[in-house]
């Protein structure tokens, strides 16, 4: 049995448009598979239609039947048994590459270092994106419906403004839904934001729990371990809890049918559901029944119905088997048209999504669980391709500068009978034992990087645990073959190439440095990379340093924001001012300047021009030490003097910006006090300008911003303003004066500055992931050259001693050598420098509306960085060469 | 048990194969089936029929010369063996004996 089938190559046949073969790649399978008994009838069969084929249809068509006369004729007749010889060559072959490989491994231990510890660093990074994906791809997999459910969506869009698409969606929409369009199955409308004290006996537990319908448990598939699904949720005051809250407040007893009270309400446990896998978008505490909603909030309060409450609410439904969502996509939208009709100025489109794409998907707004976006995992995972590339530069580059020792090597095999199909195999496996003895290394690599990047950030821990799997270590075994393949095929395509007869009869005429530009391309492509990551890097770790410290238009300093949880904030206050390291206490609903936003709608009748405006501005309700506190500087006016109840605001203080969208008083600071705008339908008087600030973060343009007057904020802050040299101490204090007011809940405090910082947590992880890559993708570049400048001057001992005896100067030679490699590093910095600036002047900074200017060290940095790493890695080697005695290099051949 | 019974594709294959007496390949059997049948006949099928038949002894083959057509490939020619004229000599009198059945050929009236 033939391993290889060389076909006879068949006279070919004249037409008068010259010589028409079949397609040659399906000649080749045909002859592989087919049996040899039977091989060459069907050859000339399928050439006689072949060439009846193209008289009458064409070149291109007949090709393509071709093609598929030779898969269709894959038949139990007419292929060969695979029979036990061919097995048994097959893996003395490989076990011969083995033996080979082995060989060459221990023969040059240098580039075997470098080329494994190459590998195996990148591929530990590309294990990493691909667990990571794995993890995120198997969210939502625990429901038994997973590719059928659908969450309806919103798309929320004043006449004004552009569209905002948001995950929640309004409960009319559900129960529109449910009434009006048939093509689904079942819908649950569930609700977000039940947050209370549960009591039992004495013992009270903070608890974060969600409404859900009846129909909750026919479209997900939550165990429940106790209870009935179909009617846990029925009745108003029901109440499921997780196994692991149940035994919070239950201990070891049986919770079902027991009562849990919220407040003033009992509420009875009728079901018990397993604790919430990680891998679900929706978690949860505990369940209550939707028809509480109707007896509760929802009560006597008719907007909460409305097809505009879309802000807490959430439907999802099955569609049945083997359908398809269009149609159900084209009867929502005939609802959104038929309830939009009743809206001004405003539309609300409802749409799906499919349940596997929420956590890995377009961001929404209001989204429920963590999710990604498939930017972040391209992102990572172009991270990780750049440096495994890099890294099969360095395996492709050293593989063919030895080429020379290797040569005589294929020559020989070639000789004794190996057709180049065997030397392409031979190199192909030797790269991927390569690799896959890197994917051991890398292995362990890997074990402590998954610490590191889960450590990296809360949100990727709460994400994502790359836990390992059988599953995921086959898809490890995949990227390291995969690898290897990429790494390989270019010396090995080089090897099966070589001309056997010319390398062993005279081996200097074997040409050592052929493909030499292709080497030089590698190297400046590696090294084009590693500039673009060091110069990003340290672009991106100044901006963020900037948006740290950037003058915010107000002061953070030393504020201690603590979250007033639903308590009285009056009795609070008055605990805190009592501390006497606490300098000022005041309240605020937002915390500014850390992204989170309020907004509202003001009017504005110009008195002059008679024009009606209105337009939507960000909003913070204070109390009147809160300007003070935080050093806000006023324009004109003064802070508010009434100080009225809840209900009675009459005055409003303003930024610049709301006087420049109205044009109040030809934005005459001085003038504009005392003008009045509506808000709510009630007259507001300006009381006070106040300077522009940031109320967002740097991405966004300063925008028009409101300050009200209210004390009474349950879900706001208390802004404390310590003035001491004893922090801890002081932090006792507040924690006890907390303590008096709440008994339940532990204090939340965070100082200003660190809440600013967490609101750019994004970039710090992202300046920390690139500073990484930049670092692995520096060594592996240098380890690259590193191996070239050793080839290099190793092939070239005996041209340097020969110059050395005529008489050439160490420093001479030292610039002979490093000459090549010094240009290379130029082109790359003349490549990469250019391209970082127009990435972020183009391209990044662009997204931020505030930003420092990009500086010249932030350029030469890097560059001086690698000239300074390539130039002690080249001086190493070559000042070598250049003092090694040359007598001896000659006398020894 | 093989080499007895004919299906009614291989019965037309072995009569074409037959019928072309010396010059019997694959795809002149393709041909003659198409234009004897009107229907498109596959050539796929005609070599999976030709290999189970050669299994059952019905047909020989032999390779021909090589000739600078079909890409310098030899045609492989197959003639009917004794066995297989006995086995279309049985399916011919096993038709004839069921048509002499036939009363009357009142077939007629209703085609």
């Amino acid at each position: 049995m033939r391993l290889f089938n060389t076909t006879p190559t068949s006279p070919h046949k004249q037409t008068g448009k010259g010589v028409i073969e079949p397609p040659r790649l399906a000649q080749r399978l045909l002859a592989w598979y087919c049996r040899t008994e039977i091989l060459e009838d069907l050859q000339g069969d399928l050439y006689e239609y072949f060439d009846r084929n193209v008289e009458t249809k064409g070149i291109t068509r007949a090709r393509l039947i071709y093609w598929i006369d030779v898969l269709k004729f894959f038949r139990l007749y007419t292929v060969r048994e695979p029979s036990f010889t061919t097995f048994y060559i097959y893996i003395i072959m490989i076990s011969s590459y083995f033996k080979t490989f082995k060989r060459s491994l221990v023969r040059n231990k240098l580039f075997s270092f470098i080329n494994i510890f190459g590998l195996a660093v990148s591929i530990s990074v590309g294990l990493l994106v691909v667990a990571f994906l794995v993890d995120l791809r198997s969210y939502d997999d625990l429901h038994a419906k997973k590719d059928r459910i659908y969450r309806v969506v919103s798309t929320y869009q004043l006449s004004t403004q552009s569209p905002m698409e948001f995950a929640s969606t309004s409960i009319k929409a559900g129960k529109r839904i449910r009434e009006a369009i048939t093509g689904f199955e079942d819908l649950t409308i569930i609700r977000t934001g039940f947050y209370g004290d549960a009591q039992v006996g004495d013992n009270y537990l903070p608890l974060n729990a969600t409404w859900a319908d009846e129909s909750f448990f026919k479209v997900f598939s939550f165990p429940l371990l106790k209870g009935d699904p179909a009617t846990a949720l029925k009745e108003p005051y029901s109440l499921i809890l997780t196994e692991k809250t149940a035994a919070k407040l239950f201990g070891h007893a049986e919770a079902l049918g027991k009562t849990v009270r919220f407040d003033t309400v009992n509420y009875v446990v009728t079901g018990v559901a397993a604790d919430v896998s990680k891998f679900s978008h929706l978690r949860f505490e505990a369940l209550v029944s939707f028809s509480t909603v109707d007896a509760t909030v929802g009560k006597g309060d008719p907007g909460f119905y409305n097809w505009t409450n879309i802000w807490q609410n959430y439907v999802y439904l099955t569609l049945p088997e083997n359908t398809d969502s269009q149609t159900l996509t084209t009867n929502l939208a005939g609802l959104s048209v038929q309830e939009n009709k009743a809206l001004k100025d405003l539309k609300i489109d409802v749409g799906l999504q499919p349940l596997k794409e929420i956590t890995l998907g377009k961001s929404l707004s209001n989204s429920v669980g963590p999710t990604m976006k498939p930017t972040v995992i391209y992102f990572l995972g172009g991270l990780a391709l750049v440096i495994i590339l890099s890294a099969c530069f360095n395996y492709m580059n050293l593989s063919i500068a030895r080429a020379l020792r290797r040569a005589r090597e294929v020559g020989i095999r070639k000789i004794i009978g190996a057709p180049g199909s065997h030397i392409f195999g031979q190199f192909m496996s030797e790269s991927v034992f390569t690799a896959l003895l890197s994917l051991f290394f890398a292995f362990f690599f890997f074990l402590f990087l998954r610490k590191q990047f889960l450590n990296l950030d809360t949100h990727v821990s709460d994400v994502a645990s790359l836990e390992l799997s059988f599953k995921l270590i086959g898809y490890f075994l995949v990227l390291a073959v995969s690898v290897g393949i990429v790494a390989g095929f270019f010396p090995a395509v080089f090897f099966s190439r070589i001309n056997a007869l010319q390398v062993v009869k005279d081996h200097s005429k074997f040409k050592v440095f052929r493909h030499v530009n292709i080497r030089k391309g590698l190297i400046v492509l590696q090294y084009t990379l590693s500039l673009i990551f060091i110069a990003t890097t340290i672009i991106g770790y100044r901006q963020y340093k900037g948006f740290l410290n950037f003058d915010l238009g107000f002061k953070t300093e030393n504020i201690l924001n603590i979250s007033l949880q639903n308590n009285k904030s009056d009795l609070l206050i008055k605990e805190l001012a009592e501390i006497p390291t606490v300098e000022a206490v005041s309240r605020s609903a937002m915390v500014t300047s850390v992204g989170s936003m309020q907004g509202t709608t003001i009017k504005y009748i110009n008195p002059k021009y008679k024009t009606k405006d209105s337009a939507m501005v960000s909003l913070n309700v204070i109390d009147g030490n809160y300007l003070p506190l935080h050093q806000h500087k006023f324009v004109a006016g003064s802070n508010f003097k009434l100080r009225p109840k809840t209900g009675e605001e009459s005055e409003i203080i303003v930024n610049e910006q709301v006087l420049k969208r109205f044009n109040i008083a030809e934005q005459n600071a001085q003038k504009a006090v005392g003008e009045q705008v509506m808000m709510d339908n009630k007259n507001l008087t300006i009381v006070g300008v106040v300077k522009d600030f940031h109320y967002g973060t740097m991405e966004n343009k300063i925008e028009p911003v409101v300050f009200l007057y209210s004390t009474e904020m349950p879900w706001g802050s208390a802004n404390v303003k310590i003035k001491t040299n004893d922090l801890p101490a002081t932090m006792a204090a507040i924690e006890n004066a907390w303590r008096k007011i709440d008994k339940v809940h532990p204090i939340k405090a965070e100082f200003y500055d660190d809440q600013i910082e967490q609101a750019y947590g994004q970039f710090e992880v992202m300046i920390k992931v690139i500073g990484f890559i930049s670092f692995l993708a520096i060594c592996i570049a240098s380890l690259g050259l590193f191996g070239m400048v050793v080839f290099t001057t190793e092939t070239r001992l005996k041209e340097i001693s020969i110059r050395k005896v005529l008489g050439a100067t160490e420093g001479g030679l030292i610039y002979l050598l490093s000459k090549g490699f010094l240009i290379l590093l130029g082109i790359a910095a003349f490549i990469a420098l250019p391209a970082t600036y127009i990435l972020f002047d183009k391209v990044v900074l662009t997204k931020f509306a505030y930003h420092l200017p990009m500086q010249v060290y932030e350029f030469l940095l890097p560059l001086l960085v690698l000239m300074v790493l390539a130039a002690i890695l080249i001086g190493s080697q070559t000042l070598k060469a250049a003092r090694s005695n040359p007598v001896k290099n000659l006398k020894t051949e | 048990m093989k080499g007895t019974n004919l299906g009614e594709f291989e019965e037309l294959v072995l009569l074409c194969i037959a019928a072309l007496v010396s010059d019997a390949y694959s795809v002149a059997i393709c041909d003659e089936l198409s234009k004897h049948t009107g229907r498109t006949v596959r050539l796929g099928i005609v070599h999976a029929v030709l290999s189970r038949l050669e299994e059952k002894g019905l047909v020989n083959s032999r390779l021909g010369e090589a000739t600078s057509t079909r890409g310098g490939k030899r045609k492989r020619f197959y003639e009917v063996t004794h066995a297989g004229k006995a086995a279309l000599l049985k399916a011919k009198e096993a038709r004839e004996a069921l048509w002499r059945i036939i009363p009357g050929f009142n077939l007629e009236g209703s085609i």
